[in-house]
C-alpha cells in the first residue's frame, strides 16, 4: 500500500505554504467594515501545487472508471466516453463565455444547442426538447410540472394521480412527488416484468393524470403492449411520459414519441456517451409533442432566419427551473457523439448493445437464475444463483467481482426479485471483455458452491475492504473537523 | 423470531403492551430483522396526541426507511430516549426497548388488533 | 466496423450462436412492426478530422467578451492543474459511489469538499452538491415545508430574479405559496417580513450578497424567524465567505448556493455547482448525497455514502427531493480550488477582488453619469444609477471587448437606468481605466 493512502488534503497542510500565484495588483487596499466580518478564518489547506497534484493522483487511483475496466452497470449505459468529445468542448471559445453576453456574440453555443434539440426530437420522435434540466431526475421533475400545467390549462383539476410501475426506479415515484402528484402503483405481469393491462385498466380513472414508464422496462424487457398501454391512458384523458434511461437500445429502431409518449427526458451521460463524473453533471433534455410545446421550461431557444435567440418565459411556460440553459458543457459533448456517429450508427448502437447483453445472459443462464429467460434488449436481470442451496447472496457475488477488476452490476434494483443482479454491458465492449466477464462471473459461481466463503469476506483486493456502514449512520462524521473531535 | 404472547401486535409490525392503563408501543421481532441495522430513529414529543393508524416515529437502517404507526390512540407520556444515542437496541431487543408510552384514550381500540397467535401467522405467511 | 463498435463479423455469428438466433433482427421481434419504421434524418457520421473542422467553425461563431458582469457567473482565476486532475478518467468516468470498495476516490473528495464548505458557511453538515445554485435554493425549500410540515415561504425581493423564478416555480406544482418580502433602499425590508411572517410559514429566503451586490444586515433576522418557528435559509455566494460574516454566525438554519464563484470557468452558464448545508439537528432531512466516515473490515479508515434512508431510491414517494445526480465532478473542480488557492489564496483573490470592485466604483462616481443607487456596502458586485442609455453604453463596451455591466431592466422594467457592475481579480487596472475612459466619453 502506497504511503499516501488515506490521508486528507486537510493532513497534508503545513502552516505558510502555498499552491498559486495571483498577478500584483497596483489597486491599494479596501478596508471591509468589521461589523461585516466573519470571526475566524475558513481553515483550507495550505499546500504546494506539486502537493495538490499528487494528493489528487492518489486519490484517483482508488477509484475503478470505465477506462480501467468492465463496468455492467444495468440502468447506467456506462459506454466509453469518447476523448474527442473533451477536446471540442474544452474551446476557450465554449468556457469563457458569460451567460448573459448578447446572443449575437454567443451563436456557436445556440447552434450547437438548437442542433442537439433537433436530433433529440428526430431519434425520439417528440417534437420539441429543452436542454436545460440538469439530470435525469430533473427532467422527471420538469416533465410531470409539465404534465400538471396541461391538464390545468384545461381546466381540469382533479387530474392529481400518476401511475408508476412496482418495477419503476425509486426516482419516478419521488418526481410525481415533488411535482405535487399523488403515486398509484401498477403491478407488473410476473413473467416479464411487462405492465399487466388488467391492472393498469382498473387504476385508470379521470384522477389519472399520466403514467410514468420506462421502455423496454427495468429488467429490459421491450413493453410489447405500448401501443395498447397509450391508447388506455388516452383515452382515460392522461399523458404518457417516457423516462429515457432506456433509450440506448431502441436507438434507430423504434421511437418513444411513435409509442405514443407524449413527454420524454433523455439521459445524455448514459446513451449519448458523456462522463458520469462520479455522479454528475448530467444532462436530462426533456422532449414534448407539438401540443405541449408552450409548456416547456424558460429559457427557450429558437432559431429566427439565421439568428438563434433566446426567448423568455412564455405565458403557458411552466417557468424556470435552472439558472441559465442547464449543463451545457455536457450538452456540447453529446452533440460530438451524435455527429461522429451519425444517422448511419444509431441502429447499430442499438443491436450492438442489445447483442452484447443477450450473449452475456445466455452465456450465464445455466448458473444464475435468469427469473425471465426471454430476449432482452439491451440488459437483462439475475435473480442471484441458481443452485439456491447455496449460502451467498447477490451481495456477496457484487464484492467477489471487484478481486477481478470487473465493476458488479447494478445489485437489488428493480425490488421485483429478492436478489436482483442487472447487467447492462452496452455496445462498447468486445467480446473478448464479455468473455472475460462471463469467466469471472462462473468462477465466482464455483467459488459459491465450494467455499462461499470466499466471497462472503470479499473483496480482498481493492483499496478498503467491506465498510461498516452502520457506524457511519449511527454516528455520522461528515466532515475533517469532525474527525479532529474525536 | 420472537411472537410474546402478551402483546398485541399489528399488521405493520407494531406491538402494544398494556399496563395500568398505559400502553407500551415498539416494534416487532419480525421487523427490526426486516429493517436490517437499524442506525436512527426519530422519536415523537411527550403530550403528542396519536391517533390509531398515524405514523409518529420513524425507523432509518442503512438500506431501509420505515414510519411507526399507532397502533391505538392516546396522549404520549414518556419517549424511550436511549434510543435516540443506541438505535440498535431495537435490534438487540425489541420487545424490551419500547418506543413510546402513551396514556390510552379508548381500550377497545385494543380489540382491533391481533393476537400473538395470529401475528405469528401472519408473518409465515 | 466502427471504431467505437468493435465486434468482427466473426464474433457476432459466435454470439448469436450462443443466443441460439440467426440474425439480430431477431433480437428485435416482440417489437411491432409499425413502430420499426422510423427514419432518423439527422447529420451523417463525421470523421475526428470532420469533427474537429466542424467544431473549429462553431466555436468561431463565439465571441468570448470580457465580463464586467456577474449576475450568478462571476470570472475568478482558474488555476491550470484543475481540468488536468478532475479529467482522470478515475474520475470523470466513475458512476456514482455506490460501490465504496471501489469508489475510495471519489468518496475521499466529497468528503474533502464537505468539509470545505463547512468551513466556508460555519455549517455543520454539507451534503455533496446541488445542480445549481437557483436549484439549491428551491431544494432548500422544499426541505424547510417538508420540516415544518407549512406550505408557505418567503422570500426577499432582493434575492436574484432567476432564482426566485427558480423557486417559484417548483414551489407552484408542490401546493407551496411563495410571499415575496419587500426590498428597502437596496436591501430586504425587515419590517415587510415581520409583516408577512405568521405561524403558518416555513421559512425566509435570503441571499447575500444580493442581486444588486450589497451585503446586508441580517440582525434580529434569527430571532424573529425562530418565534415563529420559520427555518432561515440564507443563498450566499461562497467565495465571500472568507471574509463575511456565515450563515451559522448569522443563525441560519439552510446555506445554500451557487459555488461557481469558486474557480468553475463561466462555459455560458454550466455546468456550475449549486451547494447545501444544514444544522447538525436537520442533518437527517437534508436532500441529496452525504458522505460519512467509517472502517473497513481491517480497521482502515474508509468513506461511504451514508444516510441514505433520506433518498428516493429508498424512500420513494416519501422522499422529500428526487435528486439523484448530482454535480459530482464539479464538487472536485471547487475541492482542487480551494486546496490549490488554500486558506491564503482563497482569501487574496476575493481582497483583490474586493479592491478592484472598490476601485471601479469610486472611479465611475467620479463621472457625472454615474451616482449611487444605494448608500449600503458591497463586495465585489455593486449597483449604480446611470444617465446613459444602457444599450448604447453596453455596445460601446463590447466594440472594445468587454462585456458591460447588468441592466436590473433586465429584470424589472422600473429598474431603467440601475446598473450592476462585477469586478474579479482577473479585471487589470488596464481594463478598468479603459472601461472608465469609455464610458466617461459617451
Amino acid at each position: 500500500m502506497s504511503v499516501y493512502y488515506g490521508q486528507l488534503i486537510f493532513e497534508k497542510s503545513q502552516e505558510g505554504r502555498k499552491g498559486y500565484t495571483l498577478p500584483k495588483s497596483p489597486i491599494k487596499h479596501y478596508e471591509l467594515n468589521d461589523k461585516y466580518k466573519r470571526a475566524d478564518c475558513p481553515q483550507l489547506p495550505e499546500v504546494s501545487e506539486f502537493d495538490v497534484v499528487r494528493h489528487y493522483t492518489n486519490v484517483s487511483f482508488k477509484n475503478h472508471g470505465i477506462e480501467k475496466g468492465f463496468y455492467p452497470l444495468g440502468s447506467c449505459t456506462m459506454k466509453y466516453n469518447p476523448k474527442i468529445n473533451l477536446e471540442v468542448s474544452s474551446h476557450e471559445n465554449f468556457t469563457t463565455l458569460h451567460p448573459y453576453q448578447p446572443v449575437e456574440t454567443v451563436q456557436g453555443v445556440l447552434k450547437i444547442y438548437h442542433e442537439t434539440q433537433k436530433m433529440l426530437s428526430e431519434i425520439s420522435g417528440l417534437s420539441k426538447y429543452s436542454l436545460n434540466p440538469f439530470a435525469g431526475a430533473h427532467g422527471e421533475h420538469v416533465g410531470l410540472m409539465i404534465i400538471k400545467a396541461y391538464h390545468e390549462s384545461r381546466g381540469d383539476h382533479k387530474r392529481k394521480k400518476i401511475i408508476v410501475p412496482d418495477s419503476a426506479h425509486g426516482t419516478n415515484p419521488a418526481s410525481a412527488s415533488v411535482s405535487g402528484f399523488e403515486v398509484v402503483e401498477v403491478k407488473s405481469n410476473e413473467s416479464d416484468g411487462t405492465v399487466n393491462i388488467p391492472d393498469l385498466k382498473e387504476v385508470l380513472d379521470d384522477e389519472v393524470a399520466g403514467i410514468m414508464l420506462t421502455n423496454p422496462n427495468t429488467i429490459g424487457m421491450f413493453e410489447k403492449d405500448i401501443l395498447e398501454i397509450s391508447r388506455l391512458v388516452h383515452e382515460a384523458g392522461g399523458l404518457l411520459y417516457y423516462d429515457g434511461a432506456n433509450l440506448n437500445p431502441l436507438l434507430g429502431i423504434a421511437r418513444p414519441g411513435d409509442m405514443g409518449f407524449d413527454i420524454t427526458h433523455i439521459n445524455l451521460h448514459k446513451t449519448f456517451s458523456t462522463p458520469h463524473g462520479g455522479g454528475g453533471p448530467g444532462s436530462g433534455p426533456v422532449g414534448v409533442t407539438k401540443e405541449l410545446e408552450p409548456f416547456l421550461p424558460a429559457p427557450v431557444v429558437r432559431k429566427a432566419g439565421d439568428l438563434y435567440l433566446i426567448d423568455g418565459k412564455g405565458k403557458r411556460s411552466i417557468g424556470q427551473i435552472s439558472h441559465f440553459l442547464g449543463n451545457i458543457g455536457v450538452v456540447i459533448k453529446a452533440y460530438a457523439y451524435l455527429l461522429t456517429n451519425g444517422k448511419e450508427r444509431m441502429k447499430e448502437i442499438a443491436k450492438m448493445s442489445t447483442l452484447n447483453a443477450n450473449y452475456v445472459k445466455d452465456a450465464l443462464k445455466s448458473v444464475y437464475k435468469l427469473p425471465v429467460d426471454k430476449v432482452c434488449k439491451h440488459e437483462f436481470v439475475f435473480d442471484g444463483l441458481k443452485d439456491e442451496s447455496i449460502d451467498v447472496r447477490t451481495l456477496d457475488i457484487a464484492k467477489r467481482l471487484l478481486d477481478f477488476d470487473i465493476h458488479p452490476p447494478t445489485v437489488y434494483f428493480p425490488l421485483l426479485f429478492k436478489e436482483t443482479m442487472m447487467v447492462e454491458p452496452t455496445e462498447n465492449e468486445s467480446k473478448q471483455t464479455l468473455d472475460a466477464f462471463i469467466d469471472a462471473m462462473l468462477k465466482v459461481a464455483k467459488e459459491a458452491k465450494e467455499d462461499p466463503e470466499i466471497l462472503k469476506n470479499a473483496p480482498y483486493s481493492t483499496p478498503v475492504r467491506r465498510l461498516d456502514e452502520a457506524q457511519a449512520a449511527r454516528k455520522p462524521r461528515v466532515k475533517y473537523k469532525d474527525l479532529l473531535e474525536e | 423470531m420472537k411472537f410474546p404472547k402478551n402483546l398485541y401486535y399489528t399488521e405493520t409490525h407494531e406491538w402494544v403492551k398494556v399496563e395500568k392503563g398505559y400502553a407500551y408501543i415498539g416494534i416487532t421481532d419480525y421487523a427490526q430483522d426486516a429493517l436490517g441495522e437499524i442506525v436512527f430513529i426519530e422519536l415523537p414529543e411527550e403530550s403528542d396526541e396519536l391517533s390509531q393508524g398515524e405514523e409518529f416515529a420513524a425507523i432509518e437502517s442503512v438500506k431501509a426507511a420505515s414510519d411507526v404507526m399507532a397502533p391505538v390512540s392516546g396522549v404520549v407520556v414518556s419517549v424511550n430516549e436511549d434510543l435516540e444515542d443506541s438505535p440498535e437496541l431495537l435490534n438487540e431487543d425489541p420487545y424490551e426497548n419500547w418506543i413510546v408510552k402513551i396514556e390510552l384514550d379508548d381500550e377497545s381500540e385494543l380489540d382491533s388488533l391481533m393476537s400473538a397467535e395470529e401475528y405469528e401467522n401472519m408473518s409465515k405467511e | 466496423m466502427f471504431k467505437y463498435l468493435p465486434h468482427t463479423h466473426q464474433d457476432i455469428d459466435e454470439m448469436l450462436k450462443t443466443i441460439g438466433v440467426d440474425s439480430i433482427d431477431d433480437l428485435f421481434a416482440e417489437i411491432p412492426d409499425e413502430l420499426k419504421q422510423c427514419e432518423i434524418d439527422i447529420p451523417s457520421s463525421h470523421s475526428e478530422l470532420e469533427l474537429r473542422e466542424h467544431f473549429k467553425k462553431v466555436a468561431g461563431m463565439n465571441e468570448p467578451l470580457i465580463p464586467f458582469m456577474g449576475a450568478g457567473a462571476y470570472d475568478h482565476y482558474t488555476p491550470s492543474i484543475i481540468p488536468y486532475l478532475t479529467e482522470r478518467q478515475e474520475f470523470m468516468t466513475a458512476y456514482t459511489p455506490y460501490q465504496p470498495e471501489v469508489s475510495q476516490g471519489t468518496l475521499q473528495y466529497i468528503f474533502e469538499y464537505q468539509s470545505m464548505i463547512c468551513q466556508l458557511t460555519g455549517m455543520h453538515v454539507s451534503n455533496a452538491s446541488m445542480y445549481d445554485g437557483a436549484t439549491a435554493t428551491a431544494e432548500a425549500m422544499f426541505m424547510a415545508a417538508g420540516v415544518r410540515k407549512k406550505k408557505r415561504v418567503l422570500i426577499s425581493a432582493t434575492v436574484n430574479p432567476n432564482v426566485v423564478e427558480v423557486v417559484k416555480t417548483y414551489a407552484h406544482y408542490r401546493g407551496i405559496d411563495i410571499v415575496v418580502v419587500d426590498e428597502k433602499d437596496g436591501a430586504t425590508d425587515f419590517d415587510d417580513m415581520k409583516n408577512k411572517l405568521d405561524g403558518d410559514t416555513a421559512g425566509m429566503i435570503v441571499q447575500n450578497p444580493n442581486v444588486y451586490g450589497v451585503i446586508e444586515d441580517f440582525e434580529g433576522y434569527s430571532d424573529t424567524l425562530k418565534e415563529q418557528k420559520a427555518l432561515f435559509i440564507m443563498n450566499h455566494d461562497p467565495s465571500t465567505l472568507t471574509h463575511l460574516k456565515t450563515p451559522a454566525e448569522h443563525g441560519v438554519d439552510i446555506a445554500i448556493g451557487e459555488a461557481q464563484s469558486l474557480g468553475v470557468p463561466l462555459s455560458f452558464g454550466g455546468p456550475y455547482i449549486g451547494y447545501m448545508a444544514t444544522t447538525k439537528k436537520l442533518m437527517r432531512k437534508m436532500p441529496g448525497r452525504i458522505c460519512g466516515v467509517t472502517e473497513d473490515v481491517d480497521g482502515k479508515r474508509a468513506y461511504v455514502l451514508t444516510l441514505q434512508a433520506r433518498e428516493q431510491h429508498i424512500r420513494r414517494e416519501k422522499a422529500n427531493s428526487n435528486i439523484c445526480s448530482n454535480q459530482s465532478l464539479m464538487a472536485l473542480f471547487v475541492t482542487i480550488y480551494m486546496a490549490t488557492m488554500g486558506k491564503k489564496g482563497v482569501y487574496e483573490a476575493q481582497q483583490i477582488s474586493y479592491n478592484h470592485a472598490h476601485y471601479l466604483h469610486d472611479m465611475l462616481l467620479k463621472l457625472p453619469q454615474f451616482e449611487k443607487a444605494f448608500d449600503k456596502p458591497f463586495f465585489k458586485e455593486f449597483t449604480l444609477k446611470t444617465t446613459l442609455d444602457v444599450e448604447k453604453m453596453n455596445r460601446a463596451l463590447r466594440e472594445k471587448g468587454y462585456l458591460g455591466p447588468l441592466s436590473q431592466a433586465r429584470f424589472d422594467e422600473n429598474k431603467e437606468g440601475l446598473v450592476t457592475f462585477a469586478v474579479t481579480e482577473k479585471r487589470t487596472k488596464a481594463q478598468m481605466d479603459e472601461l472608465i475612459r469609455t464610458l466617461g466619453e459617451l
